[in-house]
């Protein structure tokens, strides 16, 4: 498998990482290198194996809705980029 | 005080022979001397430590000392710590003051232990030599032109170098036990679910476990004592009484035979090419030790292992690619000071914040999560997952614990691979398949390598064998000394 220089820069535009054209190809060479690795998995027959998620085979715990967290809004405000009147700021999306 | 064990420690604070503060000086006074050669720590907390200290000491005079009051430790910076920075290794972080403690944190703050400080690590705990930190790469201590180990290299130099007497580490690839080998000290990865995951920063969710390191087996099994139990706030965490870890340390032997009856499995794929010959020198030495000890060598095999690669750099990044997408420049972490919109706000924040390697598993993840693409690689890698697990578990049938070399050469040179993803990949080879199939596993100091570089055994374990595994290592401990050698 070999991924094209479109390619790479549809997954970036998909993982919102801003990629300059001028590392599209270097990017491109290492990306072909990991997946070399990882085309190995294609050769082994996995028909009838389940796929493993939790070693332990647990099922997802659930819980009582009931609130367990106090109102720490300020604290986590505090460490924010940018907020106002207690929301978080972001760009203008819509005009 | 420096090279003494928690135990020397513990009678030593309790007969006052030295209070907490004085031992906590002891080591931020070295951690001040050593870190600007070695950059263990991204942050020493004195004030911090001091304040712990100085509680530790009224909770000792009171005679209210649990088994870690006031023993000094190192955070891995992937765990959060509430009003101390918090970075995992990245300039995304760079900025976090965590406001709130993560379970093992706040564990072992209830314990009574000191926090020195938050060690260095590759960038989201991504990397195999801790060249990926945004802080710059950790020197071992045995040779400051290598690379310690990664992920959690500077938690197992702090050890190394006796900056603290024990840290917490996490491993999901091998990042406990890979540094640990590299850097001769002692470092454990309890089976997946016992330590809680909530405020540890995620990589890969179904694999990420935290584990401790120290200078020995015996100070591992009571620091992952303090460390381990069920927690409601992971999802995955297990539901299981509370294990005290060092109830084997302490179990009745026979003579000068204290592991008969052990076997041992070696796998054949372990021992196949691949692995140095310094290296594998070592490990032959520690198993011979290991048969005077009473152990019987068998021989198994684990068919699949050279499938846990591969199988690993799909499900580690692309589990990845969905934890770190919260990472978005508007709630907590580094904002790009220019953009014209939404959409180039979260794209340049992203680009800025995260490294190379970080933004490579990202794609990769991103990939092979895309439409159409599923299939054929996380469920395949996920069916992988599975198969490996079997072939543990039929070789736990013809054995009680596995053993072979932690990695597979000693600490390379500090930018040897850190150009080329894959051979850094590769040199996981031996841990990876442990954290997919979920077991505990060990890495203990069995000897050195060429340019007296230190060599690490692993112990890998059937689920929850961590006692087990650290009662074997403690047995060979007692009869060797190369966990006590110090670098330099």
């Amino acid at each position: 498998m070999s991924l094209s220089p479109e390619q790479v820069r549809r997954i970036a535009g998909l993982a919102r990482i801003e990629l300059a054209d001028g590392d599209v190809e270097a990017t491109r060479a290492k990306l072909n290198g990991i997946f070399g690795l990882i085309e190995q998995m294609q050769a082994v027959d996995t028909s009838g194996v389940e796929p493993m998620s939790h070693p332990q085979d647990v099922a997802q715990r659930l819980r009582s809705d009931v609130a367990t967290e106090t109102d720490r809004r300020e604290a986590f405000q505090r460490i924010a980029p940018q907020t106002e009147g207690g929301l978080y700021l972001v760009p203008k999306v819509i005009e | 005080m420096i090279n003494a064990s928690l135990t020397e420690l513990r009678t030593a604070l309790d007969t006052k022979k030295i209070s907490s503060v004085e031992l906590a000086t002891l080591f931020l006074d070295r951690i001040e001397q050593q870190n600007t050669a070695l950059n263990a720590f991204i942050t020493v907390d004195r004030d911090g430590a001091m304040k712990a200290a100085q509680a530790a000491d009224a909770r000792i005079a009171a005679g209210k000392a649990g088994p870690l009051t006031g023993i000094p430790l190192a955070h891995k910076d992937v765990f959060c710590t509430e009003g101390l920075l918090t970075t995992c290794g990245s300039k995304m972080l760079s900025n976090f003051v965590s406001p709130y403690d993560a379970h093992v944190v706040s564990l072992l703050k209830a314990a009574g232990t000191v926090t020195l400080g938050k060690t260095n690590m590759d960038e989201f705990a991504m990397g195999s030599s801790n060249e990926n930190s945004h802080f710059g790469p950790v020197k071992n201590p045995w040779d400051t032109t290598r690379i310690p180990g990664g992920s959690s290299g500077g938690s197992a130099v702090a050890v190394a170098a006796r900056l603290a007497p024990i840290a917490t580490g996490t491993d999901t690839g091998g990042s406990v036990r890979q540094p640990a080998a590299h850097t001769g000290v002692t470092g454990v990865k309890p089976t997946y679910g016992v330590v809680s995951r909530y405020g540890m920063i995620a990589y890969a969710s179904s694999l990420d476990q935290g584990g401790a390191f120290g200078a020995s087996a015996a100070d591992c099994a009571q620091l992952l004592t303090a460390m381990a139990g069920f927690d409601e706030r992971d999802s995955t965490s297990l539901e299981r009484p509370a294990e005290d870890y060092t109830r084997e340390l302490s179990a009745p032997a026979s003579g000068d035979k204290p592991l008969a009856g052990l076997r041992i499995g070696l796998p054949r794929e372990f021992f196949a090419e691949g692995m140095a010959d310094d290296v594998r020198a070592a490990v032959d030495t520690a198993l011979d030790e290991y048969r005077k000890l009473g152990a019987t060598p068998v021989e198994v095999s684990l068919p699949n292992a050279k499938l846990a690669i591969p199988a690993y750099y799909v499900i580690a990044p692309a589990e990845a690619s969905s934890n770190l997408s919260r990472f978005d420049g508007v709630r907590y972490g580094h904002r790009a000071a220019e953009y014209r919109d939404l959409a180039e706000m979260y794209a340049k924040s992203r680009a800025e914040g995260f490294g190379a390697e970080v933004k490579r598993r990202i794609l990769v993840g991103t990939y092979v999560l895309s439409h159409g693409y599923y299939d054929a690689y996380y469920l395949q890698a996920q069916k992988l997952r599975r198969l490996i697990a079997q072939d543990f578990q039929a070789a736990f049938q013809q054995c009680d614990v596995i053993a072979g070399p932690t990695s597979p050469t000693t600490a390379w040179a500090i930018g040897e691979k850190a150009d080329d993803p894959v051979q850094m990949y590769l040199s996981d080879i031996y841990t990876i398949a442990v954290n997919l199939a979920g077991l505990p596993g060990l890495s203990h100091p069995c000897g050195f390598g060429a340019g007296k570089l230190p060599v690490g055994l692993q112990l890998i374990g059937d689920y929850f064998a961590e006692s087990r595994l650290l009662g074997t290592a403690h047995r060979f401990q007692q009869a060797t000394d190369w966990h006590l050698r110090r670098p330099g």
